[in-house]
C-alpha cells in the first residue's frame, strides 16, 4: 500500500466527502471527517519521510505513463505543502464540532463537513499533481467548496462576500485556464515536467509570453496579491471562524505554491526573471501590499478584518521573498508559508473562541476579555507576537531569513520597509491587546466564561507549535533550504 | 456570435438576455461541429443551450425579469478589459495556423492516442478513451466539481419548512395548457430513452455520462415545470436524489479503489478483468455510469432547491 500513498492522500478526503453526505447524525459526520483528515495527515508525514529518504516519487494514475496519462510527482516542495495543509486542517477540524454550533444553522452542519472535505481534497490535489490541467480541476473543486463554506455562515453579509469572491475567483480561474490553453497550444503537452522540457524551444514566442502573463495574473488573484486582494477582507471577516482559519492558513499557501512551481520549475528562473520583468513587478507590488494592507488593518474595527488585512500584508512578505531572486529569499518564502499557517491558524481559532462565547468580534466585544477568557487572550497575544516577528516565535524566524536574504543583495531600503511593516503590525496587534487587557468589560461581557476545552486545545496546539518551531528550526529551515536549492538548481 | 454577445450585454430585459445566451451557446456548439469536435459540441448544446438556460429561467422566476437601473460605470474596469483583450489578441499571433499538421498539439501526445487507444482500451471513440481512461482522473475531478456545486446549493438553500405547505404556482398556471401537457407527456419517455442511449453509446459515438446525465435531468425538470415541483418530487424523492449524487462519485472512486486493491494503480481499469482490454472497457462503462448518475442527480437537486425557494416565497406572505 506504501506505493499508493500519493494518490491516497487526495482520494481519502475525496471519497470521504460523499460518504459524509449519507451519514447521520452530525456528530458521526464530524468524527468521520476528523478521522479522514487525520489519516491524510499521517499519509503526508509518511510521504515526507519517503521523499527525504529516496527523492522524488512519481505515481502514474490509471497506469498510463507521463505525457499520455496524469501523474503525481511528489518532490520535497509538494510533500512540504501537503504536510502543512493536512496538519492545519486536522487541528481545525478538532475545533469545528463546537465552533460551528454558534455560527451555522443546524441543518447546514452536514453540508459544512462535506464542503470542508472537498475543499481539503482540492487543496491537496493541487499540491500533489504533476499535471497542468489537473491543477485547474482541483483548483475548481477547492474554489467552489470554499465559496460554499464562506456563504454557509449565519451572517447575511457572508453571502455578498462569497459572491464577490466567486466573481473574482472565477475571473482568476478563467485567466489560469487561458494560460493553460495557450501553453498547450505551443507545446502539445499538459504534463508539468514535460512542459518544462519543451517550453524553452518556444519561449521567444508571443503566445508563451501571453500564457505566462495570464497564468500569473490568475494565480495572483487567487492568492490576493495587492492590488488584487479586494475579495479577501470581506470573505475572511464574514465566513464562519473555522473556515477563515482554514482558508487563511492553507488556501493562499497553495496559490503561492502554484506560483513558485510555475516560476521556478515549469518556466524556469531564466525565463521568469530575465524574459519578463517579473522581479520588479513583484517587488513593487509586495512592498506596496505590506505597507498599505498593514496600514488599513490599523483602522479596522472588526478583529477578523484586522487579521484579514494582515494576511494580505503577509502574502506580500511571501512574494517579496522570492522576488529577491536568490535561494535565501526563496527559502524565506517557504519558511513563511509554514510559519504564517501556524500564526494565522492560531489567531483565527482564538478569535473563533471569542465568537463562540461573546457572539461578536468587533474590538468593543473584546473589552475586558483578558480577565474573562485568559487562555484565549493569551493565545491571541502569542499569535500576535509571532505575527510581529518577536524572537522565540516562528514569525521571527521567517523575518530573520527574509531580512538576511535582502541584505545579501545589499537592498537596504527594502529591509527598512520590512521593519516598518513589523512596526505597523505592532500597532494593530496592540489595539486588540489594549481592548482585551486595559478596558473595562462591556456590560454584556461580565458573564462571559473561558472558552470550552474543545476550542482551547486546538488553538493552543497551534500556539505551542508557534513557539516550538520558533526555537527548534531544524525541520523547517532544513527542508526549505533544500527545496530552495533544488528549485534554483544548486546541488545541495 | 459577436452580435448575440453584444445584444446580451445591452439588453435590459433579463428574460431576453437568458434566451440570447441560449442562442449563443447553440452557435458555439455549431462552431464546434464545424471544427469536427462533435463531443464538445454535444456537451455545449446540452449544457449551455439546455440546462443552464432552464436554471436561469427558474432563477428569474425568483427575482423578476427586470434589471435594476444602475448608473455605475467604471473607467478602470474598461481599461483592464481592453488591456487583457489586447494581450489575448497579441498572444494569438504566434499560434500555429488552424489545422496545420505540424502544430505541436498534433505532434506530441495526440498521435499516440489516435493510433493506440483502440488496442489499449477497446473503445472506438478516442475522445471517450482519453476522457475516461488516459485522463480519467481529471474526469473524476470534474465530477467532484459538479458534486461540489450541488452540495453548495443544497447547503445554502437548505429548506426547513415542512412539505405539506406546498402551493404550486407553476402547476396551477399550467392547468390550462392542455396541448403543452400532452406534448410533454409524450416527449418525456423519449427524452429518457435518448439519455440512456447517449449514456451507453458513449464508447462508439459522441456522448457519455455528462451529456446523458444532463439530458436525463432535463426530462425530470421539464416534468416539474409543467406539472409542478410537488408532483415531480413524488416521482424522485429528495433524499434519494441526494444519496444518488453521492453514489455516482462513489462508483467512480470505487472503480479506482478496486484497481488499487488488485495491485494496480488508481483508476487502472486493466486490473478489473483478466484481459486488460476488456477491463478497460468495463471500467470506462462503469465510470461513465457514475458520471451520469451524479450529474443527473446534481442538476435535479439544483433545480429543486431553486423551485422550492419560489414556492416558499409565494407562501410566506400568507
Amino acid at each position: 500500500m506504501l506505493t499508493h500513498l500519493p494518490i491516497l492522500q487526495v482520494i481519502v478526503p475525496l471519497m470521504a466527502a460523499p460518504i459524509c453526505l449519507m451519514l447521520r447524525p452530525v456528530r458521526l459526520v464530524w468524527l468521520f471527517a476528523l478521522i479522514a483528515s487525520a489519516m491524510v495527515f499521517l499519509i503526508s508525514v509518511a510521504l515526507l519521510q519517503q521523499v527525504v529518504q529516496s527523492g522524488t516519487i512519481i505515481y502514474e494514475i490509471g497506469g498510463w505513463s507521463a505525457p499520455w496519462g496524469i501523474e503525481y510527482r511528489i518532490d520535497l516542495l509538494n510533500a512540504y505543502l501537503l504536510l502543512i495543509i493536512s496538519a492545519i486542517s486536522t487541528v481545525i477540524l478538532l475545533s469545528t464540532h463546537t465552533s460551528i454550533q454558534s455560527e451555522l444553522a443546524a441543518e447546514r452542519h452536514t453540508f459544512f463537513y462535506v464542503a470542508y472535505l472537498l475543499c481539503l481534497a482540492g487543496l491537496l490535489g493541487i499540491a500533489a499533481t504533476g499535471d497542468l490541467f489537473n491543477v485547474f480541476v482541483f483548483l475548481e473543486i477547492s474554489a467552489l467548496s470554499s465559496y460554499a463554506l464562506i456563504a454557509l455562515g449565519n451572517n447575511r453579509r457572508a453571502l455578498w462576500a462569497s459572491y464577490q469572491y466567486l466573481i473574482m475567483g472565477t475571473i482568476g480561474a478563467t485567466f489560469i485556464l487561458i494560460g493553460i490553453g495557450l501553453m498547450y497550444v505551443m507545446t502539445g503537452t499538459l504534463n508539468m515536467y514535460d512542459l518544462s522540457q519543451r517550453l524553452p524551444e518556444v519561449s521567444d514566442s508571443r503566445t508563451v509570453f501571453t500564457a505566462f502573463a495570464f497564468f500569473i495574473v490568475g494565480v495572483c488573484l487567487k492568492l490576493a496579491l495587492f492590488p488584487l486582494h479586494m475579495w479577501l477582507p470581506n470573505a475572511y471577516a464574514y465566513a464562519p471562524s473555522a473556515v477563515t482559519a482554514l482558508l487563511a492558513a492553507t488556501a493562499t499557501k497553495v496559490a503561492v505554491y502554484i506560483l513558485i512551481r510555475f516560476i521556478f520549475s515549469v518556466f524556469g528562473v531564466e525565463f521568469s526573471f530575465s524574459h519578463f520583468p517579473l522581479q520588479d513587478i513583484f517587488l513593487v507590488l509586495s512592498l506596496a501590499g505590506i505597507l498599505i494592507a498593514s496600514t488599513t488593518a490599523i483602522f479596522q474595527q472588526n478583529v477578523k478584518r484586522i487579521l484579514a488585512y494582515s494576511s494580505v500584508a503577509q502574502v506580500g512578505y511571501m512574494i517579496l521573498g522570492f522576488s529577491i531572486g536568490n535561494p535565501a529569499g526563496l527559502m524565506a518564502t517557504l519558511l513563511h508559508l509554514f510559519n504564517h499557517a501556524l500564526m494565522k491558524g492560531a489567531l483565527f481559532l482564538a478569535v473563533g473562541a471569542v465568537m463562540y462565547r461573546v457572539g461578536g468580534v468587533q474590538l468593543s466585544d473584546f473589552a475586558g476579555l483578558g480577565k474573562r477568557m485568559p487562555w484565549t487572550m493569551a493565545a491571541i497575544v502569542i499569535g500576535g507576537l509571532s505575527l510581529i516577528g518577536v524572537p522565540l516565535t516562528v514569525g521571527f524566524v521567517s523575518k530573520w531569513y527574509l531580512v538576511a536574504a535582502v541584505l545579501e543583495r545589499g537592498w537596504w531600503p527594502v529591509a527598512v520597509f520590512i521593519l516598518v511593516g513589523s512596526l505597523l503590525a505592532v500597532i494593530y496587534i496592540w489595539r486588540i491587546v489594549e481592548a482585551a487587557y486595559f478596558q473595562l468589560p462591556a456590560p454584556g461581557n461580565a458573564e462571559v466564561r473561558e472558552a470550552p476545552l474543545s476550542l482551547l486545545i486546538p488553538t493552543w496546539m497551534l500556539v505551542v507549535a508557534n513557539i516550538y518551531f520558533g526555537l527548534d528550526t531544524r525541520l523547517t529551515v532544513g527542508i526549505s533550504e533544500s527545496i530552495a536549492k533544488m528549485l534554483f538548481g544548486v546541488e545541495p | 456570435m459577436l452580435f448575440t454577445a453584444l445584444a446580451i450585454a445591452r439588453v435590459k430585459d433579463l428574460f431576453a438576455a437568458v434566451m440570447l445566451m441560449g442562442i449563443y451557446s447553440l452557435l458555439t456548439a455549431s462552431l464546434f461541429v464545424v471544427m469536427h469536435a462533435v463531443d464538445v459540441a454535444f456537451t455545449e448544446a446540452v449544457v449551455g443551450a439546455g440546462i443552464s438556460t432552464l436554471l436561469m429561467l427558474k432563477a428569474l422566476a425568483l427575482t423578476g425579469p427586470h434589471q435594476n437601473n444602475s448608473s455605475y460605470r467604471s473607467m478602470l474596469a474598461l481599461v483592464v478589459v481592453l488591456i487583457s483583450g489586447a494581450l489575448l489578441i497579441y498572444g494569438t499571433w504566434d499560434i500555429p495556423p488552424f489545422a496545420s499538421a505540424s502544430a505541436p498539439i498534433h505532434q506530441h501526445v495526440a498521435p499516440h492516442y489516435i493510433q493506440n487507444s483502440m488496442q489499449e482500451t477497446g473503445v472506438r471513440n478516442v475522445v471517450t478513451a482519453i476522457l475516461a481512461s488516459y485522463r480519467g482522473f481529471d474526469t473524476f475531478g470534474e465530477l467532484v466539481v459538479v458534486f461540489t456545486a450541488s452540495v453548495g446549493v443544497m447547503g445554502l438553500l437548505a429548506v426547513t419548512h415542512p412539505h405539506d405547505k406546498y402551493h404550486d404556482g407553476d402547476a396551477a398556471a399550467m392547468q390550462q395548457h392542455l396541448i403543452l401537457r400532452i406534448v410533454v407527456k409524450m416527449l418525456i419517455p423519449l427524452i429518457l430513452i435518448f439519455a440512456l442511449y447517449v449514456q451507453f453509446h458513449g464508447d462508439y459515438g459522441p456522448g457519455g455520462g455528462f451529456q446523458a446525465g444532463v439530458i436525463f435531468a432535463s426530462a425530470i425538470i421539464l416534468y416539474s415545470m409543467v406539472f409542478g415541483s410537488h408532483a415531480a418530487q413524488q416521482v424522485v424523492n429528495r433524499t434519494v436524489i441526494q444519496i444518488l449524487a453521492a453514489l455516482g462519485v462513489l462508483i467512480y472512486g470505487s472503480v479506482g479503489i478496486v484497481s488499487l486493491l488488485m495491485g494496480r494503480n488508481f483508476l487502472d481499469y486493466s486490473a478489473l478483468l483478466p484481459d486488460p482490454v476488456d477491463g478497460q472497457h468495463l471500467g470506462i462503462l462503469l465510470v461513465e455510469l457514475g458520471v451520469g448518475i451524479t450529474v443527473a442527480a446534481a442538476m435535479i437537486i439544483i433545480f429543486f432547491s431553486f423551485s422550492d425557494r419560489v414556492v416558499s416565497e409565494e407562501v410566506s406572505p400568507e
